[in-house]
């Protein structure tokens, strides 16, 4: 291309105590391109992204913005300079409005440093206009949906004149129509010359909204390639660095025995009279829309919330189970889809966090066994490939999918058969994902029972025995992994079908 | 543990630990008499009560909470304490009643946080306040003297050579760093202060052991009470007043973070030092009370800054 790049990254190196996150990285960002980011967990994709937002300081490499080097003294001074970032994480400040976020720090001011209201509110209206976006600009964010957050933090860096804009799994709590919405308002950017970084484990949104894409492994950059000009295999060969049979490796392992059977299960507003029969060896994917009950649904089973109404059978015995503490009693798990707010302790070790949920099994007589502790995680970490440098480093420190890895460690370390995953995969790359499934297909086959809630169709079609699609807080339809297609799935989820039979 | 990892875990406690060393040493330059086995001795029994208290606390912090009532509890208990053995009651017995009558106004503590879900900043406040009361309406606002020399040994007394509070403080810590290292309720502390909604669904009896924290931190500040009683030879109704405060900075001097889910007890002990040195020092200079407390405050706020300079993530 004979437009000079608006970023070029040469060389970048960054190392933590025991691992070499990034090991001379060469990025180039034009401007009106959607650049994708490839690579597995722990690759270094959002270290990458921190050395470009001032976040996070390089050890060594260069950093040319229109062709001039700079030196980022930090996120402020960076986004100064045009080059925004959206974490995960918002940093959006609840009980403000929309526009008072926008312009948090930068108020325009009247004579005498009164606060110019009128005008920021107009200011943020259009700036929320020209995304496309309908969002009045005084609604307080803590009433916004993740989507509209996402879209106010968007509206933040246009509002800082961003010329670069990185986004770090936007779409990992997006619903379908919120992706819709979020990849138009890609769209309109690129067409005002942003260039955008885009992050993401599911594949196939990079072929909807890149142009190029990177792939980094181990800290290193692998290559570059057109998206027009690429295919997945290739992509994938070279994240993982081999190539990968079936996205979905599944075994049916034959229904056994009742594990669990709940009737009639209501809480008032989000639950209405949920009756389903979960079998040993079966894996029951639980679909539906963001806010259909499914999670309220996992954790009223598990004793997190209180019931209003229903009943609980564990292997046949009706139970009363108060509390979480009681459910792992009876040999259930419950892998949250929240990692850092329900699913990890951030800031202790791999080790303590695989271990939470089973430290009475790991102590005796009131005195924790730490060999036993250790040879738990060296399993665990083992067994999913745990990126760490060691069962001691605070998770805290480790990738987002390598977090998510030790959430499921922590149930697969408990013994439990009767596991209840909400959202297993998410923020998992491609090959770990794969692994994922396969360990499934191992519990299953071992006697386990899955529950398994799945905002990713694919995933539910591709990894269940039976489906079960919820509505508005009931079930409204069940599928057996034959007769269940995307479409009847959808429009179960959206209520456009009766009860059909199973 | 490597050694890399030994020094990211304890690296924190080094720094104290240094920062506890500089400060003898500058000591030993300005006054030789600083240095004498005899001095040393005093200043580890001086710190011995603080040091006690400061072990519950730092229990309570890093369990996400806070505990003001210390210094109340720490008068209270000993009054009841000290009338039982002007009664005639064995020593063993009157000191049991008080270390039970500690944890006993600790689990209430404990109760009215986790059952009646009040944040510990309130339910601490008003137990400072009540057992305060408490102690002066129960000895009528008089102090409780003259006990007899088996009592007294707890403050006199030495084994092998070492006073018999220093044993006691470090016995307690012993106690306490195997405690918070080893046994499920010092996990679950750290996790219940890290983050006690993942605690919750990872089946931890978070309302429990925060209960029984508080308890502990009770029936410490009690033993801490037994310590002060034998060396005054009398238990005051107004014992213990700012102890909470002595104890918090102890606690925050040796690393712990007041947010939770993060701490030492080593870590403390080396900051309940650094308070006693500096007293100690400073008494030896001749420096006044007044401007002490202003170096005491300086090197609280210190301690802290360095600490946030270097847990700053870097970037
Ligand atoms: N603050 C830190 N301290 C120590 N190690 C770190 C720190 N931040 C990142 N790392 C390590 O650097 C490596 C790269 O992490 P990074 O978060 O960039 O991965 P990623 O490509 O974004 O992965 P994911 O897809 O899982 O989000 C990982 O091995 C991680 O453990
Ligand atoms: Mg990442």
């Amino acid at each position: 291309m004979s437009i000079p790049p608006v970023l070029t990254l040469r060389g970048i190196r960054k190392a933590y105590p025991g691992v070499v996150a990034l090991d001379g990285v060469d990025l180039t960002l034009q401007a009106g391109e959607v650049h994708v980011l490839l690579g597995e967990n722990g690759a270094g994709k959002s270290t990458l992204m921190k050395v470009i937002s001032g976040a996070v300081a390089r050890d060594a490499g260069e950093i040319l913005l229109d062709g001039a080097p700079v030196e980022l003294r930090g996120p402020r001074h960076a986004q100064s300079l045009g080059l925004g970032i959206i974490y995960q994480e918002f940093n959006l400040i609840p009980h403000l409005s929309a526009g008072e976020n926008i312009f948090l720090g930068r108020e325009p001011r009247r004579a005498a440093g009164v606060i110019d209201q009128a005008t920021l509110l107009d200011r943020a209206q259009q700036l929320l206009n020209n995304l496309g976006v309908a969002i009045d600009a005084r609604t307080a964010v803590s009433r916004l949906s993740v989507a509209q957050q996402q879209m106010v933090e968007v509206a933040k860096a246009l509002s800082l004149n961003a010329r670069v804009l990185i986004m770090d799994e936007p779409t990992s709590a997006l619903t379908e129509q919120e992706i819709r919405e979020l990849f138009a308002a890609i769209e309109r950017l690129k067409a005002r010359g942003v260039a955008l970084v885009y992050i993401s484990h599911r594949m196939e949104e990079l072929f909807a909204i890149g142009d190029r894409v990177t792939v980094l492994r181990d800290g290193r950059h692998v290559g570059t390639r057109l998206i027009r000009d690429t295919s997945l295999p290739e992509l994938v060969r070279l994240m993982v660095g081999r190539d990968l049979k079936e996205q979905f490796p599944k075994q049916a392992a034959g229904a056994g025995d009742e594990a669990l059977r709940v009737e009639g299960l209501s809480r008032a507003g989000l639950l209405h009279d949920v009756s389903f029969t979960l079998r040993r060896g079966e894996v029951v994917g639980i679909a539906g829309l963001m806010g259909s009950g499914r999670t309220e649904l996992a954790r009223a089973i598990f004793g997190a919330d209180r019931l209003d109404a229903g009943k609980i059978f564990v292997r046949g015995h009706e139970q009363v189970i108060a509390s979480p503490r009681a459910a792992i009693a009876l040999g259930l798990g419950f892998l949250t889809e929240d990692r850092k707010h329900q699913g990890l302790v951030l800031g202790l070790s791999v080790q303590e966090n695989t271990c939470l949920p089973s430290v009475s099994v790991f102590s005796r007589f009131g005195v924790m066994q730490p060999a036993r502790e250790a040879s738990a995680t060296a399993q665990r970490i083992a067994d999913l490939r745990i990126k760490t440098p060691g069962p001691h480093q605070r998770v805290f420190n480790l990738s987002g999918g390598n977090q998510q890895k030790v959430v499921l460690g922590k149930w697969l370390t408990t013994d439990a058969d009767i596991l209840i995953f909400d959202e297993p995969t998410r923020g998992i790359d491609v090959g770990a994902k794969v692994e994922i499934y396969q360990l499934i297909n191992q519990l299953a086959a071992r006697g386990a029972a899955i529950l398994m809630i799945s905002s990713e169709l694919p995933e539910i079609l591709g990894m269940s025995d039976r489906i079960l699609v919820m509505q508005a807080g009931r079930l409204a339809a069940e599928f057996s992994a034959a007769d269940a297609t995307q479409e009847k799935i959808l429009a179960a989820a959206l209520g456009r079908a009766g009860l059909s039979a199973a | 543990m490597k050694p890399r990892e030994l020094l990211t875990h304890y690296g924190r406690q080094f720094g104290t630990l240094a920062g506890l060393l500089v400060l003898c040493a500058v000591l030993w330059a300005l006054t030789p008499h600083f240095l004498t086995v005899s001095n040393l001795l005093n200043v580890a029994q001086q710190t011995a009560i603080n040091a006690v208290i400061a072990v519950g606390l730092t229990f309570v912090i890093i369990s996400g909470g806070i505990d003001l009532s210390v210094g109340s509890i720490v008068a209270f208990a000993g009054v009841v304490m000290a009338t039982l053995l002007q009664r005639a009651v064995p020593v063993p017995l009157a000191i049991l009643a008080g270390l039970g009558f500690g944890f006993g106004c600790g689990l209430a503590n404990g109760l009215l946080i986790s059952f009646g879900r009040l944040p510990p900043f309130i339910a601490t406040l008003g137990m400072m306040s009540m057992a305060r009361g408490g102690g002066l309406l129960f000895t009528d606002g008089r102090p409780v003297s003259g006990f007899d020399e088996g009592f007294r040994w707890l403050a006199t007394g030495e084994l092998l050579h070492v006073p018999v509070p220093v044993v006691v403080m470090l016995a307690v810590y012993a106690i306490a760093h195997f405690v918070l290292r080893l046994t499920p309720f010092g996990r679950y502390l750290f996790a219940m202060g890290g983050n006690e909604e993942a605690a919750v669904l990872s089946g931890v009896p978070v309302r429990f052991h925060k209960t029984l924290v508080y308890g502990v931190c009770g029936l410490l500040s009690a033993l801490a009470s037994v310590l002060l009683t034998a060396r005054l030879n009398s238990a005051q109704p107004i014992a213990g007043i700012n102890y909470e405060l002595d104890a918090i900075a102890a606690t925050v001097i040796g690393g712990t973070s007041l947010m939770g889910g993060q701490g030492s007890v080593v870590g403390t002990l080396i900051g309940a030092l650094i308070m006693g040195v500096l007293r100690n020092g400073l008494n030896l200079l001749g420096v006044s009370s007044f401007v002490q407390q202003v170096v005491i405050g300086a090197v609280i706020i210190l301690a802290v800054l360095l600490d946030t300079a270097f847990k700053r993530p870097k970037r």
